[in-house]
């Protein structure tokens, strides 16, 4: 794909985000849709492609009145919408459609309106995880921890220094659910999950959503909006199973979705302003700093414990919070697609100053799946 | 109204012959007999260069502690927490994900790399799991 080609004019989560008991998930979904429409200066009739993830696109299209001549149901995790993202760039180059919706919604906390997850007893993760005691996220993603720390030295109090710092963030941000400033003895008294990890090393549960509106860099002159052009982007999958992964040491999607998306776009590390990288639990932008090529494994914990990434440092990363501390609602890939944007618009709570190229990562599953997306406001 | 029950596996053709393997008080792996390739979990070919011409064979049951979680909470049904979810190198090369019996579930009796062996742990009539505890000697 080539960069610049495809700009996002249309961006906005839910109206309310946090715990909203009165709303299902479908009219989050919804609720988003309408803010990305308005922010963009559409109408719901100009939306010719559409991609979703866990609802179908043919539930949510039906709900808004949308008739789509391109659809996209990719489902793999919390970064479908990196994914959707990818698929849309590469569908609005090819001329398929000219306007593409992407919604994410969850009734993540008050459970309104959504299927409760399960795993059939016949599929492989019902036969060779869940008889051993898995029971969520908290009990899965944080397994390959342990060995990270011992091959590469990370030590506990950087795993929790990334939640200190994230806070930090947070404290900047109006609509981030968790506002008070903590320290790593906070973090490292809070109360055990799954050791090696505590409560405030895991993710938020809320609710909310998010939309991005997506059309051809020529077209999006004409939209209010500052463009905010798709410069690279990557993506792949691993395993369902987080035993089965190729090694503890690394993600391998991470490590094939990062590079595919910084070669796209032409860049290097230094040429980062801004990062993302889903933080559903502490561990996560440890692995992405290294599977992305920022810098060796060991390095991570150090270089996050050291500031390195605080507001006012070198590498601003999680600059809304992230999961840990803004909000997730399950699937937070579409909270971090959004803050990029808020960041390359210039516009962000906590604003990254003169900010030209955000790189946006994104996990599906426990390492099941990966999706990268480079972000830049020049063309 | 009865206990909550542990998850149970529910074979498929493709696995049978596992559970019926640690039912027999075996934990049996696939090599392929192509490229020699050993894997878990089971499946009628093999992952590494496609081929269907594959062997089922009993493994030693030894192996490595390679990382784990001590679960606290949510504990799954079945489970008193904490307890550790582990996930064990076979010698053979496989990973797979079980729980440590004969020892205590704390980080300190519970050190990466220790050396574990295969246990057998009967679910009811038909399905047995495959656990590891500290090797002797």
């Amino acid at each position: 794909m080539r960069s610049n080609q495809v700009a996002v004019v249309g961006a906005a989560e839910t109206t309310e985000l946090g715990i909203i008991p009165n709303v299902s998930q479908l009219q989050l979904h919804a609720d988003a849709a309408l803010n990305a429409i308005a922010d963009a200066g559409l109408k719901l009739s100009d939306i010719d492609g559409f991609a979703t993830a866990v609802e179908t696109p043919q539930q949510v299209c039906h709900y808004l009145g949308i008739k789509p001549t391109w659809v996209d149901g990719t489902s793999v995790g919390g970064c479908s919408f990196m994914l959707h993202v990818r698929h849309a760039a590469a569908a609005l180059e090819a001329g398929l459609c000219k306007t593409v919706l992407i919604t994410h919604a969850e009734s993540g906390k008050s459970m309104i309106g959504k299927a409760p997850r399960s795993i059939p007893a016949d599929s492989l993760q019902g036969q060779f995880e869940a008889p051993f005691g898995v029971y969520g996220p908290p009990s899965m993603f944080p397994i390959p921890v342990l060995r990270f720390m011992k091959t590469y030295g990370i030590t506990h109090e950087q795993l929790a220094a990334v939640a200190v710092v994230q806070r930090e963030w947070a404290a900047k941000n109006p609509r981030a659910m968790m506002k008070d400033p903590i320290t790593v003895a906070d973090v490292l008294n809070s109360r055990m999950i799954a050791y090696p990890f505590r409560l405030l090393q895991c993710c938020l549960v809320t609710d909310g959503g998010g939309a991005l509106i997506l059309t051809s860099a020529d077209r999006a002159r004409d939209f209010p909006r500052k463009p905010v052009y798709i410069m690279g982007t990557g993506e792949s999958v691993e395993t369902p199973m987080v035993s089965q992964m190729e090694t503890f040491n690394s993600s391998r999607a991470f490590k094939t979705a990062g590079p595919l998306a910084f070669r796209e776009a032409g860049i290097a590390h230094k040429d980062v302003d801004h990062l993302m990288i889903y933080d559903a639990f502490a561990h996560l932008p440890l692995f992405g700093l290294g599977d992305l090529g920022f810098m060796p494994h060991e390095e991570t914990g150090k270089f996050i414990a050291d500031g390195n990434t605080r507001p006012g440092a070198k590498l601003p990363l999680n600059t809304n919070g992230g999961g840990l501390s803004y909000m997730h609602s399950g699937m937070y890939g579409m909270y971090a697609l959004q803050e990029s944007v808020r960041q390359m618009r210039g516009i962000a709570p906590a604003q990254v100053p003169n900010a030209k190229i955000s790189v946006c990562h994104g996990v599906g599953g426990m390492f099941a799946a990966s999706g990268t997306i480079v972000f830049t406001n020049e063309r | 109204m009865a206990e909550p029950q542990r998850a149970r596996p529910k074979p498929t053709p493709e696995t049978q012959h596992f559970w019926d393997g640690t039912k027999a008080g075996e934990l049996r792996l696939q090599r392929c007999d192509a490229c020699a390739h050993v894997y878990f979990p089971p499946r009628p070919f093999c992952p590494s260069c496609a081929s269907r011409k594959v062997s089922i064979f009993k493994a030693s049951g030894k192996g490595f502690l390679y990382s784990y979680v001590i679960n606290h909470r949510p504990a799954a049904p079945g489970f008193t927490p904490p307890y550790a979810i582990a996930v064990v190198e076979l010698d053979e090369g496989p990973r797979m994900m079980s729980n440590i019996i004969d020892c205590p579930q704390t980080p300190k009796a519970l050190e990466l790399d220790m050396k574990l062996e295969v246990a057998f742990e009967a679910l009811d009539d038909k399905i047995t799991l495959p656990v590891f505890r500290p090797a002797k000697g």
